[in-house]
């Protein structure tokens, strides 16, 4: 196996250019790539279209930003795609004030648009959010006598992902419930980065126990586990 | 009978809590929404006989951890710290709601904004005002077995949250089974709320007064419910 090659969180950063649609993973900044984000956020790139979970945390009593908040913060985002803001008031304002677009998705929706993008699908039928906004503007189908819904399939031309442990060929392992969107994400992208915690040597991981196949994976950065 | 005495509503999440947890039977799944449904952890039987569903990604969530257990790699739903019981498992957010979606979990219990006597819920969103968004609510209300909406009876300002039609914009229609607030349980029947049980100090007629819904109640509501008048903490 070939290894992939390992950069800088700022590098990684470099990846990503002006209109870029940018799939994020992370749920409540659990599973985020902390590293890579902090770098993105400190950099020119703008009018970026975010996939993600949730727009992390914005807290305006506190003053409190983390995650891809500070995308947010910074007008790097013009639309968002995503199934909670509520932790980021700044997101919300944005939104009142035609700032930037939010689309607001189920997040199972979101999860299986996502996968969809990733395994080549033309999308999934799901009867959530039938009756709702979400069904607004969405095609009905009826299959055995039930109305369902029609999501269409997600791609990004950057996944920024967060994994525990990679070896050296890409292979990915997540820990705990920071795994969520992440595997679905690495599918689902022209360029796929993973910021890990460790990258050990190919070999060592137990092929029986990695979660994402390396053949999903383009980067690999290595950063310390940020505390949020 | 109405009291002689004018009956003064107290806010009680804790009932609420404390009364759900008791519907639960031993092995079931259950998903707790953010907020007052969180709550509903606390008074569940301490040995894991209920499993805990969390839409981020884990099935048999534990209590939460000490200042020492405390992994950032591991939170419920709502973003706060957790702990994973001896036999639970994590996954990824498609796999996840899979589960919910495909009718793998008993019960869910989750916040309101309005309900209304179709079972319609409203709960995640305000326009132009505050706009969490759905999350995982739509998913829950469409594919877990029984959906209860657990909320305070009144607004702050004195409003009932239970009304004959939502007028927010819903999460979902027609789903809600269970509405338990701080006056009693409440099942959606036929177009309208059956007050199944009510809570002392307050009485049937009194509920149905004070609330802008239709509501029947039978004989068990008319009884109470003296079990739940314990105080608060105690089970």
């Amino acid at each position: 196996m070939k290894d992939k090659p390992i950069i800088s969180a700022v590098e990684a950063s470099q990846l990503i250019f002006n209109g870029n649609c940018l799939m994020v993973g992370g749920f409540m900044d659990c599973g985020a790539p902390h590293s890579i984000l902090a770098a993105l956020g400190g950099s020119e790139v703008r009018d970026l279209t975010l996939i993600a979970n949730d727009t992390a945390v914005h807290d305006f009593t506190s003053g409190r930003v983390t995650g891809v908040g500070h995308l947010v913060k910074n007008h790097q985002i013009k639309k968002v795609i995503a199934s909670h803001i509520g932790a980021n008031q700044e997101t919300q304002r944005q939104m009142n004030a035609g700032e930037v677009e939010v689309e607001l998705v189920p997040q199972g929706t979101l999860a299986e648009q996502i996968r969809a993008g990733g395994a080549g699908l033309g999308g999934v039928l799901t009867p959530t959010g039938l009756g709702t906004e979400a069904a607004e503007g969405k095609q009905v189908v009826i299959v055995g006598g039930r109305s369902l819904l029609v999501a269409v399939p997600l791609h990004a031309d950057v996944a920024l992902i967060k994994a525990r442990k990679a070896d050296r060929a890409g292979n990915l392992v997540f820990h705990g419930t920071a795994r969520n969107f992440n595997p679905l994400m690495a599918t689902a992208a022209t360029l796929v980065i993973a910021e890990v915690e460790e990258i050990v040597d190919t070999g060592m991981l137990d092929p029986d126990s990695i979660h994402t196949p390396s053949l999903f994976v383009d980067y690999l950065v290595c950063a310390d586990k940020l505390e949020w | 009978m109405e009291s002689a005495v004018p009956l003064v509503y107290v806010a009680n999440k804790e009932i609420i809590a404390r009364r759900i947890a008791k519907m639960f039977h031993s092995g079931d799944v259950v998903n707790l929404g953010i907020g007052l449904p969180t709550l509903v952890e606390k008074y569940l039987p301490s040995d894991g006989d209920i499993v805990l569903q969390s839409e981020d990604g884990a099935l048999g969530l534990g209590p939460p951890p000490s200042e020492s257990q405390k992994d950032g790699d591991l939170i419920d739903a709502g973003g706060g710290a957790a702990t994973l019981r001896t036999g639970g498992c994590f996954f990824d957010s498609a796999t996840s709601f899979g589960m919910i979606r495909g009718g793998h979990i008993d019960y869910t219990v989750l916040g309101v904004l309005e309900v209304d006597q179709e079972g319609n819920l409203a709960n995640y969103k305000v326009p132009g005002k505050r706009v969490p968004g759905m999350g995982g609510a739509m998913d829950l209300c469409i594919g877990a077995r029984v959906v209860i909406a657990a909320t305070l009876h009144f607004q702050p300002s004195g409003a009932s949250r239970l009304r004959r039609r939502c007028t927010l914009p819903l999460t979902a229609a027609g789903a809600v089974h269970l509405v338990v607030t701080d006056l009693g349980v409440f099942s959606v029947e036929a177009g309208r709320f059956r007050l199944t049980e009510c809570f002392a100090p307050y009485t049937p007629q009194w509920v149905k007064e004070h609330t802008d819904a239709d509501i029947v109640f039978t004989e068990t509501a008319e009884q109470g419910n003296e079990e739940l008048l314990l105080p608060v903490g105690v089970v």
